[in-house]
């Protein structure tokens, strides 16, 4: 029927039979990575607990390999499918190494008796994430970001062909957040394995998946690729931000711009004017940048942040027109500050705005970052 | 290599445990209020003439108190284990959720009512009697436990239903009128006294075919231990496996309270301690582990109860009770932490 390893037809899903989102489409082929993104409450985790089978679906079907999961044995599911939710499990001395070993349940005889084969897949999954050296910690005592792994281990060793997690990263620091997501990615290249998860990082969303799923209100949003989903303005529409901004194309995140008068002009390029126009923000000083080619590195933060900001085009020279706003800017301003220690061949104008500020005395030495 | 250190743990921890029980079972058999000298006893079980008296105080009371006390003790404790588990509650036990008390009444009510009527009473009624009481205070402490979410709580609720169960039957003995009340009494407060071997027998049947039940489960059962999420995924049939475990601890402590009555801590107090000796909660070992642990309780329980205060006997909560309720406290203070 469809090529699909993992599709969904049309299913509804919700609580107590009161449907909370409805025709649910969902098409990945085998060894993809799929994220769901979606404000907090959106469904993401009703969604992923569906798919798993552990929340009856009031309407729909979804297919494994073309079967559908509701024909599938427990067995022959715990087989394909294994899981990481939110939910972290209460043990009692049970080691971090028990814990992965529970993954080998659907493999293990009448009495749950661990073979050597089943040690030494324990064992490689312990390797892979990085978990060696807690592994005879109790696992009530290791921290959520370890416990995390754990589990991510236990999923593992289930030897699946899909695995599902909701909100994977939530609890890892920066360096174990790559260090997962590599894991995963790894796992899909070797094994094949399929993924589907929810992300609270769209930055690493946006990385990491061949397709995303955006969830809002009743109806799945939007579904498609980062490139499709990650347009401008979608993530401020999607997640109704009001505060602050997400610059889709380069995933930056800004807060709310300062607000009041800009009486500061701030002359920047080349990256050098972020931490600037962020220190700025944090004191509350509204400000006036220039002049910016629309593809500079200071360019998204300049766009979130500031007041006014004196653009050209990319790749053109600054025509004059633009000059002599940007003069008009500075005689508005009471104070000049300028990031750049020194002006390029092609920075004829900045030059020229940066003499026009000192000739009117405004101009500041460069603050400290 | 670790591995193996645990398992050699294990063993160890399971074969103490079992040879307690041998141990006490015998003392249980040497000593009580009547001084039978040691060595008459075991020329007696090699075959040699005895007294017949000695003989009747050793075959018909001593050797079946003995035994019972050791298959109920071993059925209260592994009762206990699994309502810990299914309610992932450490101080759930038949006793505190009010099913012993639930059991002692409805045994009451039928042994009163019958009695009245002079009919006999079977030992299959009364554990048909225990064992409906046990489901009902235990679909009570279910639907509560829907209601509340919270650990203290359900066993508050529990020991309430306890109460209320208790109180009732107080008034049913009270104003019932035989001469077999003063049994009553004696059986409510909860006593190993008073076994023939038809009953030892028929909890033998009872408590070895449930147990056993209960191994085969020991896998499905680690996997509950994850909570139910995890259970799933691991192709565990929940619901099932949840009926079973309220029905088969029901067995469990509604045999042991149609023959000795209430018993309270046991079901608490043994699965942790055993717990600790061994090591591990995994069910493979914890089975076998708290029924031994419990039999070596209730009859070094029941050696107290009938030995220190001879010719006076003690009922056999209160001793348990002793020795029980400081471990509960133990494990709630632990959890504080």
């Amino acid at each position: 029927m469809k090529n699909y390893y993992f599709y969904t037809n049309k299913i509804c899903v919700g609580y107590d039979k009161k449907p909370l989102i409805k025709e649910i489409e969902i098409e990945l082929p085998k060894g993809e990575i799929l994220t769901l993104i979606g404000s907090n409450g959106a469904g993401k985790s009703t969604v992923l607990k569906s798919i798993a089978g552990q929340l009856s679906l009031i309407s729909g079907a979804v297919y494994i390999g073309r079967q559908s999961l509701a024909e599938m044995g427990r067995g022959e599911l715990a087989k394909k499918m294994s899981v990481v939710f939110t939910e972290k499990p209460k043990t009692e001395m049970m080691t971090c190494e028990d814990v992965v070993a529970t993954g080998r349940y659907p493999y293990t005889g009448r009495f749950g008796i661990l073979s050597k084969e089943d040690n030494q897949i324990i064992e490689e999954v312990m390797e892979l994430v990085h978990m060696t050296d807690i592994r005879s910690q109790d696992f009530q005592k290791i921290s959520d970001g370890q416990k995390q792994r754990v589990m991510l281990a236990r999923a593992i060793c289930q030897q699946p062909e899909i695995i599902i997690l909701d909100e994977p990263t939530s609890y890892l620091d920066i360096k174990y957040k790559l260090e997962f997501l590599s894991i995963l990615q790894e796992m899909r290249k070797k094994k094949e394995l399929t993924v589907i998860m929810s992300l609270h990082e769209l930055e690493l969303a946006e990385r990491v998946s061949d397709k995303i799923l955006c969830l809002k209100g009743e109806y799945v949003e939007k579904y498609g690729t980062p490139a499709q989903i990650f347009q401008a303005d979608y993530i401020k529409r999607l997640f109704k931000i009001k505060m602050g901004s997400f610059d889709e194309e380069n995933g930056i995140v800004e807060l709310e711009p300062p607000k009041g008068k800009a009486d500061l002009f701030v002359i920047a390029g080349g990256g050098s004017g972020r931490s600037v126009y962020r220190k700025l923000q944090r004191e509350g000083q509204a400000f006036v940048t220039g002049i910016l080619s629309d593809n500079d590195l200071d360019f998204p933060t300049a766009n979130a942040l500031a007041s006014e900001v004196i653009s050209t085009r990319a790749f053109e020279l600054v025509e004059q027109q633009t000059l002599e706003q940007a003069k008009k800017a500075v005689d508005t301003c009471k104070r000049v500050i300028c990031c750049r220690t020194a002006f390029g061949t092609f920075e004829s104008a900045n030059k020229e705005l940066f003499e026009y500020a000192r000739q009117t005395g405004k101009l500041e030495e460069i603050r400290e970052k | 290599m670790k591995k193996n250190k645990r398992k050699v743990r294990y063993i160890t921890a399971l074969c103490l445990l079992g040879i307690g029980s041998i141990f006490f079972l015998f003392c249980h058999i040497f000593y009580g209020s009547i001084s039978i000298s040691i060595q008459d006893i075991i020329r007696f079980f090699a075959g040699n003439e005895l007294d017949e008296n000695y003989r009747r105080i050793i075959m018909d009371i001593r050797f079946p108190r003995a035994v019972a006390a050791l298959l109920l003790g071993g059925a209260l404790a592994l009762s206990g284990y699994l309502l810990q588990t299914f309610f992932h509650n450490p101080i759930a036990g038949p006793f505190v959720l009010g099913i012993s008390s639930g059991s002692k009444l409805i045994v009451a009510l039928v042994m009163v009512f019958l009695l009245g009527k002079s009919i006999r009473v079977s030992s299959t009624v009364l554990i048909l009697a225990a064992f409906i009481g046990a489901l009902l205070s235990m679909g009570f402490v279910l639907i509560l436990s829907k209601k509340v979410n919270n650990m203290s709580m359900l066993v508050v609720s529990g020991v309430m239903i306890g109460y209320i169960c208790s109180a009732i039957t107080d008034f049913v003995v009270t104003f019932a009128d035989d001469a077999d009340i003063v049994n009553l009494h004696n059986w409510s407060r909860g006593s190993f006294s008073g076994m023939s071997w038809d009953n030892v027998f028929t909890m033998l049947g009872i408590i070895v075919v449930t147990s056993i039940l209960i191994f085969f489960l020991s896998k499905p059962i680690s996997a509950y231990q994850l909570g139910e999420t995890y259970a799933q995924n691991m192709g565990v049939n929940i619901r099932m496996l949840r009926i079973l475990l309220i029905v088969l601890s029901s067995i469990l402590s509604a045999c042991v309270v149609a023959y000795a009555g209430p018993i309270s801590f046991v079901g608490i107090a043994v699965p942790h301690l055993v717990k600790h000796f061994l090591g591990t909660n995994q069910p493979i070992w914890m089975i076998p582990a708290s029924f031994f642990g419990g039999s070596m309780f209730c009859l070094l329980c029941d050696l107290i109860a009938r030995t220190v205060f001879a010719p006076t006997e003690l009922s056999i909560s209160t001793v348990t009770a002793v020795f029980g309720a400081p471990v509960v406290l133990w494990i709630m203070a632990g959890r504080r932490k």
